[in-house]
């Protein structure tokens, strides 16, 4: 293999764009007027004026600017890769997931470990599945490869726990029946991209 | 074949601009396979016939498209893989083969090693241009192993195709599945062979050929194996693992002695007990076929042995005191090495019933024939024999490899088949129109090799006593015999419009009987055949036959005449043009002849190595101290291909080996397998290491693993051959020693897809007499057994199973595998 692409280094340079930021002082006269200049305007005071504004907002008119952590929590993107969760369908309450055990082969730190067997109904079923989130890196590549949409990052952020290994069982990560209503469709990784339509071909079919 | 030859038969061909050398007279397809070019295919089986159901292996020879699988090469043919309509054609039959095909690669059992998923990206097929409405197709058990899902069968028949010309069962076959008609549009419309693929596949679907939802056949899975995709997957294996995530570890069959090459398939348990269990086992299907034992008995490994010091401690005492070790031919080379080695530094004796009468049948066959060891294989028998005989081997239950290649003689080689053995068996008659069948009583054996002097041997060669002797079975005989005889006579017959009688001259055939003098071969006969019409059957067995083999079976070894018949067999050999090969019983019964000096008897403390004893070392766990298991061990074995073949461990063992004890007893290396290399190279074993022993096949066929025993051959006289004693031919209620197919050993027993059970097996008719249960009386014991109808067995004569070594059967039978018995029942 040849070593080009690992000797230039100016990766990406070519679209940056630079920032207009002035010309920083050069000689120590230069440097020396900069300093006065800023002590004599005072910027110190414009902070501390801003923290006060925003201080008697919040105590008088009620207008919040930081969370109650762990109270409250921020409103997280779409796309942030958290603890994995597991959907289920909508219409039926089923589980999504068809145990085809590509999320197994894919995880990257090799986390993920599941059984399946054939059930009474001659369907694949998963019997057991876990998660370890000691060795998860969340990278995502699970909900991303899931061909089911079955297995997603969630928004509990939150991993610290006592011990390296943390197993999450099947069950824990699935919808509970009965939230089923508040289930969120994923727009993260793996999600159906906007456009999906235009990139598929329809297979014709004869009924 | 000697180098020159192998040479003059080559001829050049060009594929793709580059020459290469092929065969004469092999298919383009292996052409190119045994050269490294890829050419697709899918529904061709290397060793069975074409059956041109996929389409997708079109060529271009010579200008004009032909089917790469059904075409052979010819001198300086120029061949084009891939033409524009070529292409065309391709990428059309496997848009057909995915139209409707269920999009569940998800869950299919096959994804991953698909040839449907791999040949539809190979032609890169992203969009489809045909419909046709669905026909429901359900999913069936066939059998306890097998499951079939309609709807993902792509109707390549090649589960058939191996069925019918290999195993020799026929037990499936296509049949209608009323799917909707072809639109009449797409016949101009697509290319040609697209169109009548597609046609024949909308029509058919695979079903059991018994007309009952059962294939009743002897489960041995290989139309699972070949199965290009999901359809036919075993019951026991549906739905529980991915095929990517199966470690494949290869090793060689381990119960009977063909040594197929399996690789065990492994994984962890489960998530909570990650020691590895086998799931399946997998062979290399266009070069080995497996039995139901090597594909479905894999899980007799001994899981519960720990190193347990009291029980090294007791059987070192055990080792110390004993005078025999008991043992059977389910051990390696190795562990048999080790057991010579110990009778040799310690005086133990060696007792193995399952192989002293093979042993001493090879002796006395060497010294009659001056071979070490029989002068041919299966895999050269499938190569290029056309004309089998069987002698002494109940070829459905002894010896798969040996039927395989009994039947695929037939199928591939337009073969013919004489099968000599006392029980009747229905089967093998099926495998081709050339089969003659003769179920002589036992003690005949003699007889039936010299009919096969009196029918295959160069008289002038033939020694006087032998040649008058097979004259004194020909009798002239005055024979009435039916003729047919045409004669005109003349009638009254009324004119019913004149109203008149009339004469009528009309033509009669009228039989009558004429005395003829005609030679009768009272050999045929005697061994149940019907002389009158065997010699214009064998007239036709005959025509276009140049190749010749004989099988030799276990019965000969136990039989009392042993010794003449090997000497017979040798002079078959000597005068007639025919090969010989034997089927070593079970196992690695071959091995354990060449490598230990058998006793005949055992005698004080024994030492029982799964078997029966004061002490017993057990791979079954059930012994007071144990031993891996042939799953769990690295070693050699010997296969009836005179191969010897490395084996690797496949699951974990705990406990101690055989090579442990040895350290404390004797001068033992480190390793078992630093035995390998000890192998007596006297007996014909080669000094190599076992890391360095390779284990593959080439993309022609050639099999590469292990090496070939080295055998000799010195010319001796022709032996002196005694007549057949036709006074020591058993009569009345006989027992014969005989495993169903799929059961050889306690280890085959304890696999949990082995359902065979330890019984009496019989004809219909017979178990139907006999009850459901019955007591066999021995002159020195009785067993009391279960009777299973084989339905494909006839006769009276009743199978007694031995699988079990607890149960002493080959005790029972003591040095024979016939014996007369009384059957009461209970
Ligand atoms: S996020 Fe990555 S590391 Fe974590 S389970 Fe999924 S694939 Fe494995
Ligand atoms: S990739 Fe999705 S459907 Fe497949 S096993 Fe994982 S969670 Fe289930
Ligand atoms: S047979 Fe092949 S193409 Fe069909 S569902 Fe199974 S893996 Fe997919
Ligand atoms: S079951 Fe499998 S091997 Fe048999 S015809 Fe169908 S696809 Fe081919
Ligand atoms: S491989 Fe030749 S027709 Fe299928």
């Amino acid at each position: 293999m040849s070593l080009e692409q690992f000797k230039n280094r100016n990766v990406g340079v070519q679209s940056y764009k630079t920032l207009d930021v002035g010309t920083p002082p050069k000689t120590g006269m230069e440097k020396f007027t900069q300093v006065v200049k800023r002590s004599v305007k005072g910027e110190l005071f414009v902070g501390l004026g801003v923290v006060m504004k925003r201080m008697l907002e919040a105590l008088f008119k009620n207008d919040m600017h930081t969370v109650k952590y762990p109270f409250e929590k921020m409103p997280i993107s779409p796309r942030y890769r958290a603890i994995h969760e597991m959907l289920r369908l909508l219409e039926s309450g089923n589980y999504r997931c068809i145990g085809c055990g590509l999320c197994e082969k894919i995880c990257i730190s090799n986390c993920i470990s599941m059984e399946t067997r054939y059930d009474e109904n001659q369907r694949k079923e998963v019997s057991e599945y876990t998660i370890n989130f000691g060795r998860c890196i969340f990278c995502g590549y699970c909900a991303e490869v899931c061909p089911e949409l079955a297995i997603v990052h969630g928004q509990r952020y939150e991993t610290a726990s006592e011990q390296r290994a943390g197993f999450s069982l099947f069950e824990d990560m699935l919808t509970p029946i009965d939230q089923l209503n508040l289930q969120q469709e994923f727009d993260g990784f793996g999600a159906v991209s906007p456009n999906a339509d235009d990139n598929i071909k329809q297979t014709p079919l004869a009924y | 074949m000697s180098e020159l030859e192998t040479i003059d038969n080559m001829i050049s061909i060009t594929i793709d601009g580059t020459e290469f050398k092929a065969k004469e007279g092999e298919y383009i397809l292996n052409a190119a396979r045994a050269n490294n070019v890829f050419i697709p295919a899918i529904c061709y089986l290397t060793r069975c016939s074409p059956t041109l159901a996929c389409r997708i292996c079109l060529v271009e020879a010579d200008g004009k498209q032909v089917y790469a699988c059904n075409a052979k090469v010819k001198d300086g043919m120029n061949i084009t893989v891939d033409t524009p309509n070529i292409l065309e054609e391709r990428r059309a039959i496997m848009e057909v083969y995915d139209v409707n095909h269920p999009l569940q690669c998800g869950v299919c059992d096959k994804s991953g090693e698909c040839e449907l998923q791999n040949y539809t990206l190979h032609l890169g097929v992203d969009s489809q241009s045909y419909m046709i409405p669905d026909t429901k197709r359900e999913t069936a058990n066939w059998s306890s192993v097998l499951h079939y899902d309609a709807g993902l069968c792509i109707v390549c028949e090649r589960c058939t195709t191996v069925c019918k010309d290999m195993i020799g069962d026929a037990a499936i076959k296509t049949v209608k599945r009323g799917g909707e008609a072809l639109d009449k549009g797409f016949k101009d419309s697509m290319p040609k062979d697209a169109y009548s693929m597609w046609n024949k596949l909308q029509k058919s679907i695979i079903a059991p050929s018994n007309g009952t939802g059962e294939t009743n056949c002897s489960d041995c899975g290989e139309c699972a194996a070949v199965c290009p995709v999901g359809a036919l997957v075993s019951r026991d294996f549906v739905y529980s693992s991915n095929a990517w995530d199966l470690k494949r570890v290869p090793a060689v069959s381990a119960h009977s002695s063909d040594g197929f090459q399996i690789y065990y398939e492994v994984k962890p348990t489960s998530i909570e007990d990650r020691t590895e269990k086998i799931y399946r086992v997998t062979n290399e299907w266009n070069y080995v076929s497996l039995d139901g034992s090597a594909r479905f008995a894999y899980d007799f490994q001994n899981t519960t042995a720990t190193k347990d010091e009291k029980a090294f401690n007791s059987a070192i005492e055990a080792f110390k005191k004993a005078d025999t070790i008991r043992f059977n031919s389910m051990i390696t080379n190795e562990e048999a090495l080790m057991l010579q080695t110990l009778k040799e530094k310690m005086g133990v004796k060696l007792y193995n019933p399952e192989v002293k009468a093979f042993q001493t049948f090879l002796n006395y066959y060497e010294a009659s024939s001056g071979n070490s060891l029989w002068t041919t294989d299966t895999d050269s028998i499938m190569k290029k024999s056309d004309f089998v005989i069987s002698i002494g081997s109940a070829l459905r239950n002894d010896s798969p490899g040996m039927k395989y290649a009994f039947n695929n003689v037939q199928k591939l080689n337009k073969g013919a088949g004489l099968y000599f053995h006392p029980v009747g068996d229905t089967l093998i008659p099926t495998f081709g129109k050339n089969i003659e069948s003769f179920n002589h009583k036992v003690g005949l054996e003699e007889l039936a090799l010299y009919l096969v002097l009196d029918l295959f041997a160069d008289k002038d060669k033939l020694p006087e006593d032998v040649k008058s002797y097979i004259d004194s079975f020909k009798k002239s005989e005055k024979q009435t015999i039916q003729e047919k005889l045409v004669k005109t006579v003349k009638e009254m017959v009324l004119n019913e419009e004149s109203g008149e009688e009339e004469e009528v001259s009309k033509k009669v055939t009228e039989m009558v009987e004429k005395e003829v003098t005609v030679t009768v071969n009272t050999l045929v006969d005697i061994l149940g055949g019907d002389s009158s019409k065997f010699d214009a059957t064998f007239e036709k067995m005959m025509k276009k036959k140049e190749s010749f083999v004989m099988m030799l079976g276990e019965d000969l070894y136990y039989h009392n005449k042993a010794e003449n018949i090997a000497k017979l067999v040798a002079l078959v050999e000597a005068t007639c043009n025919i090969d010989i090969v034997m089927t070593p019983p079970k196992s690695n019964a071959l091995g354990v002849a060449l490598i230990c000096e058998l006793d005949d008897e055992q005698s004080g403390y024994t030492i029982g190595y799964n078997e029966n004893g004061d002490f017993r070392l057990s791979a079954l766990g059930n012994g007071d101290i144990d031993m891996p298991a042939m799953n769990q061990q690295e070693g050699t074995l010997t296969s009836m291909n005179k191969r010897v073949l490395p084996t690797n461990a496949a699951v974990d063992y705990n406990g101690y080996e055989l090579n442990d004890l040895m350290k404390e007893l004797i001068d033992a290396p480190e390793l078992t397998i630093d035995w390998t290399q000890k192998l007596p190279t006297d007996r014909g074993f080669k000094s190599v290491a076992f890391d360095d022993l390779p284990n593959s096949f080439e993309n022609d066929g050639t099999d590469n693993r292990g090496y070939i025993l080295e055998t000799s051959n010195v010319d001796t006289e022709l032996p002196k051959v005694e007549k057949c004693d036709e006074s020591s031919v058993l009569d009345g209620e006989i027992a014969y020693r005989c495993n169903p197919a799929r059961q050889f050993n306690d280890f085959t027993d304890k696999s949990h897809e082995i359902f065979e059970p330890f019984a009496l097996y019989a004809s219909k008719d017979k178990a139907e007499s006999l009850g459901e249960k019955v007591e066999v009386i021995f002159d020195n014991g009785t067993i009391t057994l279960d009777v299973i109808a084989d339905e494909k067995m006839t006769g009276d004569i009743v199978k007694v199973a031995d699988f079990k070594a607890l149960e002493g059967v080959y005790d029972l039978f003591g040095g024979s595998r016939y014996k007369t018995v009384t059957l009461r029942k209970v």
